[in-house]
């Protein structure tokens, strides 16, 4: 950012500068840099110096229940276990399997209701802070009450699936049961979300459009396809990546979602521990600093991997197209 | 005592905490100035359940006008994790922090951050060696911690199911039943033949029948060396296979302790049987009120005694009111305080000189249909033999606990759970 507004600074200015004083020139070339310190200021003390400590404590052997082992300097070796660590590649396994289960079909929902939300609707700036409604609800307060409907014995849902035959689920119980109850208390947070963010692309779409499509004698569903998915492929683009950013970092639902006294292991087999709990897991609840602090690194580097794929991907898309 | 509550605070608490402990350790502030003795005082504790404490503490204000206490409750394991990450940061400890039994070997390393009650006058004697040398320093010196309650272990019944199931429910005539653990689970198989109601259970999680056979045996987990011995050691595995037994006759509810669902066990009555330290007199009594009356106690079987849970108050060094701290501790585990807490609150005494007396040995509870609640409880710790224990013992039990319950979900076979169990001791102490 600052590298892109200095040259346009120093262009508008060029004239008084050579009129004024020192003064005048330090307060025209520093100011900016003045106005954008508070964020970089805050970002170095709890973004960057975090980040960096954090890297440097992954390459020690500091855990709690060794004395002395603060500075005990072990280069890559939390690394090396790392690779070879099951409980890792588990959470790997977890985190994706939940992130999957969670983002699509919660952006497909978020793009149907963005779609009916833009029709005119009687009340439609009641319908429309509606969806937003889960998602400034508290994440552990939501969590609490579905751990309380997905309940074994007394749950509401496994109430509910008992009126079909469907007999109890212990949705904490297994792998698939745990993935999809967890995917439904993120779905029931974000979808709301995603779709108002859906709704802003959508208006910004021509009507001319539709309308030609419409002389052209296009239905409705034509036109979604042809006219509003296309248009809207940034805001997808954009609501793609920040999902796949949140689901990587899934935590609080996990955590609360294991009513057991042992919250961070993810069920009785690990069956939903994602990375972000196998972290919090080693870390503050093994107290193994070190060994916590490399996963949180790889767990880094993961979603920034994550992240270039789904770049790249994108920019393919869009050449595919120019071409 | 162990009172696992809602998890809500943990949470939002431990992502606080990381950014407290990746932020401010090593700059950790240490203002132990002294203050003034007659100047108002206000001392924080921190406790991760309820210990009975606010009455006491009223008690209290009256011969110390001058403190005021805060008490701080937050669930068993966020609680343990803060107090973790406040000396490990530093800062941010309460003036006084209880410390759980299992959890009290793993803070030894840190006893130079917490006040030594010896040179304030404690005589360790007050307790039995089991409890006091736990919180010693790692070379055995020192005492950091101050034993509140201890858990002797007794086995709480429901005797209007025993009766229902054709058994006998009469107190003596039950502890007659099982003479071991294996009697325990054959008497098991029978009554989920002959109970009427097929939605109770015998016992209501394997982790709970494991942890009582082990907490009878004198080596657990650990070696005199401190070497980790959970594979090698054949008492940890015959409790395991044990218990296991039970799971696959189906006497297990497999409500996993100390979870809401558990909670509900005890007050829709899914379960005849719950194996019980002291403690857990008063966690049924508040939590299923309208069982009163219902509930005996008989022996435990095994040994007849052993130990689960238990209690420590600590004085982190950080306190600025390391005096009023320690004296507040001090009266809170002196005798006369201990004793009305058992006799109010249930929390049986680790005070040695306590289980003879009266008051503590004559003790009954109507909702436990006037069981010798008292009796019970000294005789099951009196033959009390220190158990060897080391850091992680506490975590060791939640892992073989979590391996039984993938048994109980029927997710795991017992070889599969059992080597889980195994690979993840290795996690945590490796």
């Amino acid at each position: 950012m600052a590298v892109l507004t200095k040259p346009r600074v120093r262009a508008t200015h060029v004239a008084p500068r050579a009129r004024h004083g020192l003064r005048y020139r330090l307060d025209v070339k520093g100011a900016p840099y003045l106005y954008i310190a508070p964020f970089f200021l805050v970002f170095g003390v709890f973004g960057l110096f975090p980040l960096v400590y954090t890297g440097y404590v992954s390459l020690t052997g500091w855990r709690a229940d060794t004395p002395g082992s603060e500075d005990t300097f072990v280069g890559w070796r939390n690394y090396a276990d790392l690779v070879h660590d099951p409980f890792f590649w588990n959470a790997v396994k977890n985190t994706i399997g939940i992130g999957l289960i969670s983002t699509v079909p919660q952006l497909l929902m978020a793009l149907g209701i963005a779609h009916l939300l833009n029709y005119k609707l009687r009340g439609r700036t009641f319908f429309r802070m509606g969806v937003l409604l889960p998602n400034v609800t508290s994440v552990a307060a939501v969590t609490i009450i579905f751990v309380q409907l997905f309940g074994r014995d007394y749950g509401m849902i496994n109430w509910f699936l008992g009126l079909f035959g469907i007999g109890h689920t212990d949705w904490q119980a297994g792998t698939l049961s745990s993935w999809i109850a967890i995917s439904v208390i993120v779905t029931w947070r974000w979808t709301g979300y995603n779709a108002l963010i859906y709704l802003a692309g959508m208006q910004a779409i021509p009507f001319e459009l539709y309308e030609s499509a419409a002389l052209d004698g296009a239905s409705r569903w034509k036109q979604f396809w042809m006219i509003t998915v296309p248009m809207l492929r940034p805001t997808i683009l954009f609501t793609v990546i920040v999902s796949t950013i949140g689901s990587l970092q899934l935590f609080g639902e996990p955590l609360l979602f294991n009513t057991s006294q042992t919250p961070t292991t993810g069920g009785s087999q690990h069956q939903f521990q994602t990375l972000a709990l196998y972290t919090y897991d080693q870390f503050w609840q093994k107290f193994k600093y070190g060994y916590g602090a490399a996963i949180s690194w790889a767990m880094f580097l993961l979603i920034a991997l994550f992240v270039v794929v789904n770049l790249v991907a994108a920019r393919r898309m869009r050449g595919a197209d120019a071409s | 005592m162990r009172v696992a509550t809602t998890r809500r605070s943990a949470l939002v608490f431990g992502v606080g905490a990381m950014l407290v402990g990746s932020m401010l350790t090593g700059c950790g502030s240490s203002s132990d100035r002294p203050a003034d003795s007659n100047g108002p005082v206000t001392l924080t504790v921190n406790l991760f359940g309820n210990f009975g404490y606010k009455d006491l503490y009223a008690e209290y204000k009256k011969s110390h006008p001058n403190i005021t206490i805060k008490e701080n409750i937050t669930d068993f394991n966020g609680h343990h994790k803060n107090l973790q990450a406040h000396l490990l940061a530093g800062a941010g400890t309460a003036d006084i922090e209880a410390i759980e039994v299992n959890q009290v070997v793993g803070f030894r390393p840190q006893a130079a951050k917490f006040v030594d009650f010896l040179s304030y006058g404690v005589n360790r004697d007050q307790w039995v060696e089991a409890t006091w040398r736990r919180a010693t320093g790692q070379d055995g010196t020192g005492l950091f911690g101050l034993g509140t309650d201890i858990g002797g272990l007794a086995l709480c019944y429901r005797a209007d199911v025993f009766k229902a199931a054709g058994l006998p429910a009469e107190r003596d005539a039950v502890s007659k039943l099982f003479t071991d653990w294996n009697s325990y689970i054959e008497v098991g198989k029978q009554f989920q033949a002959k109970t009427p109601d097929k939605n109770v259970n015998w016992f209501d999680a394997g982790s709970n029948v494991f942890n009582a056979i082990v907490n009878q045996s004198q080596k657990n987990a650990y070696d005199e060396s401190g070497k980790v011995i959970v594979e090698a050691n054949p008492v940890v595995k015959q409790a395991w296979d044990t218990t296991v037994a039970g799971i696959q006759a189906g006497e297990s509810a497999g409500l996993a302790a100390f979870s809401p669902q558990w909670n509900t066990g005890f007050q829709k009555g899914q379960f005849a049987t719950v194996t019980c330290p002291s403690w857990m007199m008063a966690y049924i009594k508040d939590n299923a009120p309208e069982t009163a009356g219902k509930w005996d106690i008989a022996k435990i079987p095994g040994t007849g005694g052993g130990n689960w849970g238990g209690s420590y108050l600590t004085v982190p060094k950080a306190s600025r009111h390391q005096q009023e701290a320690v004296e507040l501790a001090k009266w809170l585990t002196a005798p006369q305080q201990e004793k009305w807490l058992f006799t109010n609150k249930g929390n049986f005494p680790s005070d040695q000189a306590l289980w003879s007396e009266p008051e503590v040995a004559g003790f009954t509870d109507p909702f436990f249909s006037s069981a010798p609640a008292g009796k019970i409880f000294s005789e099951s710790v009196k033959s009390l033999k220190p158990q060897i224990t080391g850091p992680h013992q506490g975590e060791i039990g939640n892992a073989i606990g979590n391996a039984l319950q993938s048994v109980e979900q029927g997710k795991a076979t017992p070889d599969d759970a059992w080597k889980r169990a195994l690979a993840d001791v290795k996690n945590l102490a490796g």
